[in-house]
């Protein structure tokens, strides 16, 4: 994909990036040991049942990972307990070299450099296109900030880049509850870009897409391999052919397989996992 | 693969404009106070009594009466009608301004009470010999007015910092504010607490050294509440047309998003609700000299539901549908009290179930469904 870069990790308007109360500022990230995500002995439990058995991760800066698995192998639970949605009941989550997960707010880590993309896509629905992005923008997002907040032109033409990329150009002034299913989840993907992220964690980002749009979005995710390091969870084994360099395989909330899409799909643990049953 | 559309003729992308008024907007409001500060009081006062143009008393205290309401549906459509936090407890705040603009014109009596003493006749009843400590200095109007804005927006920070930081949401915060507004009325309710037990507080003589139920009073007064509604509006929709605003919005639509996006819903919703709360209590305290009493039954549960009926029924999210459901519900039920009083209370559920499931946008909804656009 030859698009020109949406913004680089240098680009961008800076300025007081810190939110209220929020000690960690985006790009502070220390990846000097190579890895910008560790996961380590995850465990979590929801009345008995593990979601999560002793989990065990390591992303590097700038790769594109694919996390595949069955029903209830704890995809989703792990993007819960890497953006604080849930707290882990063992285990250590470090962003980079320093930032302990486990620690701060939902808020926090979104600030932290973070960005998460729900299964189901999650836009607000009553706000422009336009007004999206704005709000996903990175910025100081304190309510005094946010009372007196005017664009300024680096910031809209941030808006403009992030409109192309996700070709919703021409949408820019509709409500995005009036969007296609696929437009919703370009929409959502635009809004992490928004944020600058280091990290993008995608969770099933062509669910409901037709094949077109489903090939557009690969080309997306490739694209933003490198810039960004990109997690991405799905069921579509198509996608993920597509894109795949790295594919992690989970079962039961643990790491069951990891390497090139050829060497999991020949793993006999992953065949039967996938058909055994 | 050719992800980028090739360049085209279109127009460049600029942000939309988000003005906190329109020049029809503004045009009205401009009307609305030639209307409150010139045309009425010259009408009430200057045009004599009984020729055709006079505006009586009644209708400047009623119409000042139900101002007041409109202020606390603009609190309460912030805070509702944006934010999605359906609070049930806003008469708390209400009362809270009153009673303390009610402290100072208790001690304004002076010792014209019924039994000349110069504690309020409440105490003297009670065999009160001095103040209780929380009545200190409140023979300042200032310090009454500090009161005013204090302790409804102490009381509201305190109480929203704990139930937002715990995610209360939903049915549950509005059953929560509904216990806390009952248990106040409760407190209040005992004659120990140093309100005035049941009877609350009446019979009030004078504000500012002027006597209360003059004409110039009530038009000042009336006046005051005016002023207070117009900036209580303008500073709606500053907020609302603000990045702030859209915040807010998108907290009711989607707050998971917003947390993710950065933004700590907790420090918005304490905001927009303490101001909410606030305004609530600047509105009562303009409400207590202008009915001349205040007690409990402002503080019980029925009272907050009427808030949030007058704000449905004008039409939420839209700052002028409240100030309208206001007017509506209220004029409705100063006629209907009047003529068929036992009925009232079957005719605003009713209303509120009319209004839920047929203009789910208000009478605002209704108007623009007829072709009426903002202004």
């Amino acid at each position: 994909m030859t698009t020109t870069a949406v913004h680089g990790v240098d680009a961008g308007p800076s300025g007081a990036l810190a939110g209220a109360g929020m000690r960690v500022a985006g790009h502070d990230v220390d990846t000097t040991h190579g890895p910008i995500l560790y996961l380590e002995g995850i465990s979590v439990s929801f009345d008995g049942f593990k979601a999560l058995n002793d989990l065990s991760l390591t992303i590097d800066d700038g790769e594109l990972r694919c996390i595949i698995g069955p029903n209830g192998a704890g995809k989703t639970t792990m993007m819960d307990v890497i953006t604080g949605k849930t707290r882990p009941d063992a285990g250590s989550a470090f962003f980079g070299q320093a930032i302990d997960l486990t620690q701060l707010t939902e808020a926090q880590i979104a600030h932290a450099g973070i960005g998460r993309k729900f299964q189901k896509p999650t836009v607000f629905e009553q706000h422009t296109v336009f007004e999206n992005l704005e709000l996903a923008m990175k910025a100081d997002k304190r309510v005094r900030v946010a009372a007196r907040a005017r664009l300024s032109g680096a910031e809209l033409a941030r808006i403009g880049e992030t409109l192309e990329l996700i070709q919703l150009r021409d949408e820019v002034h509709r409500p995005a509850g009036l969007l296609s299913h696929g437009q919703k989840q370009w929409l959502e993907i635009g809004m992490l870009l928004m944020q600058e992220p280091r990290l993008l964690l995608l969770d099933e980002p062509v669910a409901g897409m037709t094949d077109e749009e489903t090939m557009r979005t690969a080309e997306l995710c490739q694209s933003l391999a490198g810039r960004h390091s990109v997690v991405v969870v799905e069921h579509d084994m198509d996608f993920i052919a597509r894109i795949a360099r790295t594919v992690t395989v989970l079962h039961e909330g643990s790491v069951l397989a990891e390497g090139s899409m050829d060497a999991v799909q020949a793993d006999p643990r992953v065949i039967e996992v996938y058909l055994g049953r | 693969m050719n992800p980028m559309p090739p360049p085209q003729l279109r127009t460049p992308l600029a942000a939309p404009p988000h003005p906190v008024l329109t020049r029809g907007g503004w045009a009205t409001v401009t009307f609305v106070a030639y209307l409150l500060f010139v045309l009425v009081p010259a009408l009430n006062l200057l045009v004599p009594e009984g020729h055709a143009f006079h505006l009586s008393d009644y209708f400047v205290t009623l119409a000042a009466k139900i101002m007041c309401y409109a202020i606390v549906a603009l609190a309460m459509d912030l805070i509702w009608g944006y934010t999605g936090i359906l609070s049930l407890g806003h008469g708390l705040f209400f009362a809270l301004g009153g009673y303390m603009m009610g402290m100072y014109l208790m001690r304004s009596i002076g010792t014209e009470g019924v039994y000349h003493s110069q504690l309020p006749d409440f105490m003297v009843f009670l065999d009160w010999k001095a103040y209780p400590w929380y009545w200190s200095f409140t023979d300042h109007f200032a310090y009454a007015l500090l009161l005013v804005v204090a302790v409804p927006g102490l009381l509201a920070l305190v109480f929203g910092y704990f139930a937002f930081r715990s995610r209360i949401k939903g049915v549950y915060f509005s059953i929560i504010t509904q216990a806390l507004s009952y248990a106040f009325m409760l407190l209040f309710f005992r004659n120990d607490t140093g309100f005035g037990g049941n009877n609350g507080f009446t019979d009030f003589k004078r504000i500012l050294g002027y006597p209360i139920a003059t004409p110039t009073t009530r038009m000042a007064l009336f006046v005051a509440t005016g002023a207070l509604l117009l900036a209580a509006f303008l500073l709606g929709r500053a907020i609302v047309t603000s990045r702030l605003g859209r915040v807010l919005t998108a907290i009711r639509d989607a707050e998971s998003r917003v947390m993710f996006c950065g933004y700590n819903p907790l420090h918005y919703k304490l905001f927009i609700w303490t101001l909410s709360a606030v305004l609530c209590g600047i509105a009562g305290a303009l409400y207590v000299p202008q009915v001349g009493i205040i007690n409990p039954g402002e503080m019980s549960p029925a009272n907050s539901i009427e808030i949030a009926i007058w704000t449905a029924v004008g039409g939420r999210g839209t700052l002028v549908g409240p100030i309208l459901g206001a007017f509506i519900v209220n004029g409705a039920k100063s006629w209907f009290t009047v003529a068929f009083p036992e009925f009232w209370l079957f005719f605003l559920g009713l209303l509120f179930i009319l209004v839920t499931l047929f203009l789910p946008q208000g009478v605002i909804g209704l108007l623009r469904r007829g072709g009426w656009r903002r202004p």
